[in-house]
């Protein structure tokens, strides 16, 4: 255990000594949370609309002006159906509006109108959310027609009541911040602990780490305790100023939100240990390192991209991936308030997680030791 | 002649770079099949396509005509009904836990009310702590229970259900807004410029770092060919890279690709010097492999993936944040692979980007140069 400690204080002050990396791993993190949670969001809202009005009746009017009156569209201007073509290849509108000639006659006579609606759908992400606006519009529109004419036959039978639970305002801070934590922790357990662990094979000291007295074991636990609570205090740095900010609600318990910390991290360093036994340089350990965590964590934990859509085999695949099963721990504790009566499973999987990477690292650190 | 000796000097750093890399064929290897595989899988994942989303219905009815709401969701690509309960109270746990992502919550007496005419209300709770996911869910909800209340006024009184708008929505470019043919050139993007940036970011410091940057500065290698010798060896292999990402875009995931090859490849080509430039750039300000990781993973990469557009998009970030994503190189890439890919434009169309993209290449292998020369001489 000394020994440990010995190892532990050489690596923590190698890490004071570099001003660069440590700023970086205490001020960088927070720095992302207040760009990002003030940059980052997915409401759609501004929606670039040209309108093409054939009709020119106060019907036509009255569905432009409802469009934007409802503040998710602004109008850039009026367009002949020739000119459509360009302004969506160049990006410069995202929907046009066409209303055909004989709208306004068709809904005074109590006849279907058709009305069409162009969306651009490069970004299928945005364009579902417009389309999703436009057709609320439409619908509410079309039901006031209708109830201007038929009080009671046309009056909808089933209405939609939406509510929106832990996050009502659907701030994208608050979902940000668990993933924000993942990501970070991921980076700074995985890669510096590999890179560090390769750096003394490449600089040569790994040879004098050899000889000294020194098991795998204190070796190990030497090099990423620093390590450990650099990104334990960047994390939880994280969580106190979303919580000052950004007005993130901490419902769940302190204590269980440090332990799923410390049980995500103990896998990240033990996967960074597990890309260091594999890795000659720092070069193909950064490589590894990076295609390991930094882009599972990315895009196969759930952050950004829904588990539920994707491809049956895929969704198998992000069972090894911890950032899984600590986004829902997290998510589940800090905005939901829930305990582990519930985020159990989740927190048995790191637990997991942790001792398969360790356990294998020891192995492997062991076979290169004799 | 000086000219000839600058290039021989050039030819040499490359030709060790080479041998380097030979003799470490786990990085070549690395280099060249991870993106491939790694654009396989993450090619998959990228959807933002919000479908099967897990719902637990709350049938407080149990009615015939419940029933047949029910079956409206179960039947729609976009929800699962996984769980049906008998209480509102019923439906916490499982959004607590996370097993279902919205509810669905029908009253009591819905069936009989509605057979006698009374407009009724359904409840439908979304878990907004993946805000996305629930505001698409909200909207497909919204729409599903809107269309089945039009089908029953058609039902009641076809004269009524006539009279009203008709939407008619018509997404272009990307007709079945599949999220897919978006985000697979983004991955092919992202997934360059990690790779190349990383590969790069170690080149100069690590020589600093082993001791052998002494050696190279005694010999009369200049600072332009020390960049150079770097650089042509790293783009030669990010070159293969693009090769085989943009062919497994085309052949496997079978993106349609409207506009021309060649201008894809020429602009890339501009894209991948961008990229390594930013490595070397990274490179020649640390004093440590592990300095150089932490500034490309922090100040580079990770504001370019979440400012660039890849996921967000930059037409929702408050202006000031607007403005910074201009010095963003993967920006510009984004909007001309994406062009290219899905809508087919040309140069005619993206040369404000494409220019963009060369200014940034250019200047940032300059700063590159200007740096590594302060620390040689």
């Amino acid at each position: 255990m000394k020994k440990a400690l010995a190892v532990g204080r050489k690596e923590f002050r190698q890490i004071v000594r570099d001003r660069r990396t440590l700023s970086v791993l205490l001020v960088v993190p927070i720095l992302f949370l207040l760009l990002f949670g003030y940059a980052l969001n997915w409401d759609v809202r501004h929606v670039r609309l040209a309108v093409d009005d054939q009709d020119h009746t106060t019907q036509s009017r009255d569905l432009v002006s409802a469009f934007v009156d409802s503040d998710y569209f602004d109008l850039v201007g009026a367009v002949r159906q020739d000119q459509i073509r360009g302004l969506m290849n160049r990006g410069d509108v995202r929907a046009v509006l066409v209303i055909p000639s004989g709208t306004g006659r068709r809904l005074l006579a109590g006849r279907t109108a058709p009305i069409q609606v162009l969306i651009n759908g490069d970004d299928a992400n945005t364009a579902t959310t417009v389309m999703g606006y436009a057709q609320a519009l439409l619908n509410g529109l079309s039901t006031e027609y209708r109830l201007a004419r038929y009080p009671v036959t046309g009056r909808p039978p089933v209405t939609v009541e939406p509510r929106i639970w832990y996050n009502p305002e659907l701030r994208s801070a608050l979902f940000l911040v668990p993933g924000l934590i993942a990501y970070i922790a991921m980076l700074t357990a995985v890669i510096s602990t590999a890179l560090s662990v390769v750096r003394e094979k490449e600089l040569g000291t790994m040879e004098q780490v050899r000889m000294a007295p020194l098991g795998t074991l204190s070796y190990v636990t030497g090099k990423s305790l620093p390590y450990f609570l650099v990104s334990m205090i960047s994390s939880l740095g994280i969580v106190v100023v979303a919580m000052w900010l950004f007005d993130l609600p901490m419902r769940g318990s302190w204590p269980l939100l440090v332990l799923a910390i410390a049980l995500f991290l103990a896998g990240g360093l033990g996967l960074g240990l597990l890309v260091s036994t594999v890795s000659d340089s720092q070069q193909v350990a950064f490589q590894i390192a990076a295609l390991v965590s930094f882009m599972p964590t990315l895009l196969l934990s759930g952050f950004i991209f829904p588990i539920a859509s994707m491809p049956v085999w895929l969704q198998v695949t992000t069972y090894v991936v911890p950032a899984r099963y600590f986004l829902v721990v997290l998510r589940g504790i800090v905005l939901k308030g829930v305990g582990l009566p519930i985020v159990w499973p989740d927190m048995l999987a790191l637990v997991a997680f942790a001792g398969v990477v360790l356990g294998l690292a020891a192995v492997r650190l062991r076979r290169e030791w004799a | 002649m000086p000219g000839r000796a600058a290039m021989r000097r050039t030819l040499y750093l490359m030709w060790k770079e080479l041998l380097e890399l030979r003799r470490d064929p786990r990085l070549l290897n690395i280099v060249v099949l991870a993106p491939v595989l790694q654009l396989l899988l993450l090619g998959y994942a990228a959807t933002t396509d919000v479908r099967n989303v897990p719902v637990v219905v709350a049938d407080a009815d149990r009615s015939a005509a419940s029933r047949r709401l029910i079956e409206q969701f179960n039947e729609s690509p976009y929800f699962t009904v996984t769980h049906v309960v008998t209480t509102v109270d019923q439906i916490t746990p499982y959004l607590e836990r996370g097993t279902a992502w919205m509810a669905l919550d029908i009253p009591a007496g819905y069936g009989e009310k509605l057979g006698a005419g009374q407009p009724q209300t359904v409840q439908v709770v979304a878990d907004g702590s993946d805000s996305n996911s629930a505001t698409v869910g909200l909207g497909y909800a919204t729409s599903l229970v809107a269309a089945y209340a039009q089908r029953l006024i058609a039902a009641r009184s076809p004269a009524a259900a006539r009279a009203g708008l008709d939407p008619r929505i018509r997404i272009w470019f990307n007709p079945r807004l599949e999220s897919r043919d978006f985000m697979v050139p983004g991955v092919l993007a992202l997934l360059l410029v990690v790779v190349t940036a990383i590969m790069s970011s170690m080149a100069i410091v690590r020589e600093r770092e082993l001791g052998t940057l002494e050696q190279l500065n005694v010999t009369p290698l200049g600072r332009g060919e020390l960049i150079l010798g770097k650089l042509v060896p790293y783009a030669a292999i990010g070159l293969v890279d693009v090769v085989l990402v943009i062919a497994v875009a085309l052949l496997w995931f079978q993106v349609p690709l409207r506009g021309s090859l060649a201008l894809l490849m020429a602009l890339t080509l501009v894209y991948l010097l961008t990229a390594l430039g930013l490595g070397l750039f990274v490179s020649t300000i640390s004093d440590t492999q592990q300095q150089a990781m932490m500034t490309a993973m922090f100040f580079f990469l990770m504001p370019m993936i979440y400012l660039s557009g890849f996921v967000f998009p930059i037409e929702n970030m408050p202006r000031v944040i607007q403005a910074l994503t201009y010095l963003i190189p993967l920006r510009y890439y984004l909007v001309i692979v994406r062009g290219i890919f899905l809508k087919g434009v040309g140069l005619e169309t993206l040369w404000p980007q494409a220019a963009a993209l060369a200014v940034w290449g250019v200047g940032i292998l300059v700063l590159a140069v200007a740096r590594s020369s302060k620390r040689i001489a």
